[in-house]
């Protein structure tokens, strides 16, 4: 099965398995008109699930954040969960995509809390470290998130709007969203999220000998997203 | 002007878990029966294995009227109100046995005598202070025939602890005596659930695995489960869920005496010069319906039962449908669901295709189970170690204080480690009705018709905290015996207690009119021909999910409604 291509899903069979059709749709205030389907079927169809087989993620075009906001996204979702000896991290899955993607759709209630947010840590960045978030080392990028999410940086001039944790927290909690979510929303390239939780993948059927197979270790993981058939 | 229909036997409001069970005995009995549904039609092909979806983003929530009516709440009456969070029920044919958990308990005997049975026990004294808890009007035995018909009309699967006075030790020893086995075994359990069951016996308690209402083995054209892991919050991709919309609802369509309205939002109910009800109004988008029925039977979820009994005024009940006796709203009532308890192991767990009704249940310390001479309440709480996990929540658990920092490599290592070895128990309590505790039409708060929501008033009381504390440390015990490294327990729970899936009361059942709005069928004191289906008529909750229990009454008030027809209807 998981050698199989991928075949073509039509858009009625998409919004079918996206629990759309049929469905009676209404959304509160903040999220009137957008839903998470709308943002993700543009970039569904060909692209998502099988661009993320290749080895290294290619660049792609931002939807929603602007390349200098984009950058210091990056930076940080590489400092909540690092590339290190453990093997690769948010950024390799390509969780700021995720992020920039759905901050036009699902999202989009905080694309504005992201703008102020991006702006103002890299602001208190330079005020306090002297430089711009992205030319920092490491352990000063880990410093400056450190005072972010403990709340120190908030009311230092810098401009974020609410408390400087609540934006850590929102970008923490996006990011393990990007990280570990379905491929399908633009993240979790390469199942790097998955393989690091070993998680042996989304499938729709365990039986006794796949579950005994997983308490022995010998389970393989299910490299596949939901939306592939 | 709303458009009036042609007249009906029978309309019902929601076919969610209740109204949609309620159908079949209603069509079979020869009635004709309009359910009026403000979701659609839903079907397995609309679910898919995603966790963005089903659980971050919890679409079944966003996506309708439960959500945009849900309640505002308070925990006494001297506070404000206010609208916190979503609710998760879920307007659809089916309801939210689409997305729900399926655990499907019958009560113990004991719920349905709460009060006679501590005074005997106890003495009366032991009822808490400004409690209005009651026995119910009929006790376990009467209802015994309708779970056993539920329970194969729609496919439970489970282990029998009590056929008929014979005690099997596989289950609950201490469930009520059911007439036969279950139509069908419990669900498949995992090594960890059954190391968990070891480590019960050798505390000496008697685990068992729970019901659940869906297939463990191909039942009545529908598959077995197969334990894909997103059935939190996710409908079933194989039919395997027992719910009304795969079960009672396609063979009451069979017989051609059920008409289905979806997208059908009733607004009021109607009453005729004499006090009975005449039928429902009801908007589809924008335009008005008026459906004349000769019985009407309510099953909107225990808020929504509430409020369109007092949204419904006329000359013949001024504040509010069979309200004469200002009943509707009071004994409200949810189960306390904070005081969780949740471990770290030092292996894996192998949980990642689980689901939450396949577990391990000890019910030592539920209901009267256990002496309470010596102890500061009555009731108690049935322990639940289940399996359920998903990347998403799987990364996001707390690391039990182990690593200071919840991002960097220190905590990618901690999660890459630990991810799969936690596990949280689900600890269902007993909840009294309370003088105090009450739901009522909140002065401000309106939903998207501009109609008002309901206001829940309510606060967990002393004995509610008290048997919270007290299983909290059961449960701690029960994972330091299966060789927990790390357990952590909530807070007990004193605050407003907000809206719930496991609400009961507003509409209670009770054989004195003064203290409750409906009879021992399901029957309003005032309005005869008006019939109320779902937890808002259980005058006790149990240690124990409600579904099935609601499920087992509604199937009762229909079949009385087909029985006695004439005398109801008048
Ligand atoms: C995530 C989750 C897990 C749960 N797990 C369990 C469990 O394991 N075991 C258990 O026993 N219980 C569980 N429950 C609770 C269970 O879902 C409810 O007890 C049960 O669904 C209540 O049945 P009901 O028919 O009263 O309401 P619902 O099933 O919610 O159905 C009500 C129906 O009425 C319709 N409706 C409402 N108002 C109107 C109106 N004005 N006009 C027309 N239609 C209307 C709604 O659209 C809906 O379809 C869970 C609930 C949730 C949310
Ligand atoms: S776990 Fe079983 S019952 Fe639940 S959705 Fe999956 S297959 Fe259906």
């Amino acid at each position: 099965m998981s050698d199989e291509q991928p075949r073509k899903i039509s858009r009625r069979e998409m919004l079918k398995s996206a629990g759309l059709a049929g469905a009676a749709v209404a959304f509160p205030g903040t999220l009137a008109g957008t839903t998470p389907e709308k943002t993700a079927l543009p970039v569904l169809g060909e692209g998502t699930a099988r661009g993320a087989r290749s080895a290294a993620a290619p660049p792609r075009a931002l939807q929603t954040l602007t390349v200098a906001e984009f950058e210091i996204l990056t930076a940080i979702v590489a400092r909540i969960i690092p590339a290190d000896e453990l093997g690769p991290g948010a950024r390799e899955a390509g969780a700021m995509y995720y992020i920039d993607r759905e901050l036009g759709g699902a999202l989009s209630g905080q694309k504005e809390a992201y703008q102020i947010g991006l702006a103002a840590l890299d602001r208190y960045s330079r005020y306090s470290r002297g430089r711009p978030f992205v030319e920092l080392s490491e352990t000063e990028q880990d410093s400056v998130l450190i005072d972010c999410q403990g709340g120190s940086a908030t009311n230092t001039g810098a401009g974020f709007a609410g408390s400087s944790g609540q934006f850590f927290n929102m970008i923490r909690s996006h990011t393990l969203q990007g990280t570990f979510s379905d491929p399908y929303y633009g993240g979790n390239q390469d199942f790097i999220g998955w393989d690091l939780l070993r998680y042996p993948g989304v499938r729709t059927g365990v039986s006794a000998t796949d579950q005994a197979r997983m308490e022995a270790q010998e389970l393989p993981p299910n490299h596949r997203s939901a939306y592939e058939r | 002007m709303a458009r009036r229909l042609q007249e009906t036997d029978v309309v019902i409001v929601g076919l969610g878990a209740v109204g949609g069970l309620a159908t079949l005995p209603l069509v079979e009995a020869g009635l004709q029966v309009v359910g009026l549904e403000a979701g659609t039609w839903l079907s397995r092909h609309d679910f898919v294995p995603d966790e963005i979806r089903n659980n971050t983003r919890d679409w079944p929530m966003l996506v309708q009227k439960a959500y945009l009516e849900r309640p505002t709440s308070r925990a006494t009456a001297a506070q404000n109100a206010n609208r916190v969070g979503g609710h998760p029920m879920m307007n659809a044919v089916g309801g939210t046995t689409w997305h729900y958990w399926a655990q499907a308990w019958r009560l113990n005997p004991w719920d349905f005598r709460v009060v006679s049975e501590t005074t005997r026990r106890y003495g009366a004294s032991r009822i808490p202070a400004g409690s209005t808890v009651e026995d119910w009007p009929f006790g376990y035995e009467e209802l015994e025939p309708y779970y056993d018909r539920v329970e194969r009309e729609t496919g439970v699967s489970g282990q029998a602890g009590n056929v008929q006075g014979t005690i099997d030790p596989r289950g609950n020893p201490f469930e009520g005596p059911r007439r036969r086995e279950f139509p069908m075994p419990p669900l498949r359990g995992t090594a960890f659930l059954e190391h968990m069951a070891e480590s019960a016996r050798s505390l000496g308690w008697k685990p068992f695995p729970g019901p659940a209402s869906i297939n463990s083995e191909a039942y009545d054209g529908r598959p077995g489960c197969v334990y894909h892991g997103f059935c939190n919050m996710g409908g079933c991709h194989v039919d395997a869920k027992s719910g009304p919309h795969v079960t009672t609802i396609p063979k009451a369509l069979a017989t051609g005496r059920l008409t289905v309205v979806t997208r059908a939002h009733a607004t009021t109910i109607e009453v005729d010069g004499e006090g009975r009800v005449a039928g429902v109004n009801y908007l589809i988008g924008s335009n008005e319906y008026f459906q004349p029925a000769r019985a009407v039977l309510i099953a909107g979820y225990t808020y929504e039962n509430s409020r369109i009994l007092l949204t419904s005024t006329s000359p013949a009940y001024p504040i509010g449908l069979s309200n004469n006796h200002g009943q509707v709203g009071r004994h409200y009532f949810s189960h306390h669901q904070a005081g969780g308890v949740g471990a770290l192991f030092p292996f894996d767990l192998k949980s990642w295709y689980g689901l939450p009704a396949q577990g391990v249940a000890v019910d030592d310390f539920a209901d009267d189970n256990f002496d309470h001479s010596d102890l500061n309440f009555i009731g108690g709480g049935n322990l639940w170690v289940m399996s359920d996990r998903r990347p998403i929540s799987a990364a996001g658990v707390g690391s039990y204080g182990r690593i200071s920092r919840n991002w960097g490599s220190e905590w990618k290592a901690f999660i890459r480690d630990n991810a799969d070895r936690t596990s949280s128990s689900y600890i269902q309590k007993t909840t009294l009705p309370y003088e105090t505790n009450f739901l009522d039409l909140d002065p401000a708060a309106t939903d998207s018709l501009g109609m008002p929501v309901i206001r829940i008033t309510g606060q967990f009381k002393e004995n509610e905290v008290a048997i919270a504390n007290y299983v909290m440390d059961r449960m701690e015990e029960w994972y330091g015996e299966a060789g927990a490294i790390e357990v952590t327990r909530g807070g007990a729970g004193m605050g407003a207690m907000g809206p719930s899936t496991h609400a009961y009361g507003g509409t209670r059942m009770g054989d004195n009119p003064e203290t409750n709005v409906v009879d021992r069928w399901g029957f309003s004191h005032e309005a005869p021909n008006l019939g109320v289906l779902g937890a808002s008529v259980m005058g006790t909750s149990g240690a124990r999910n409600p579904t099935l229990t609601a499920q087992a009454l509604a199937w009762r008030t229909a079949q009385h409604l087909a029985e006695s027809w004439s005398s109801i209807v008048g």
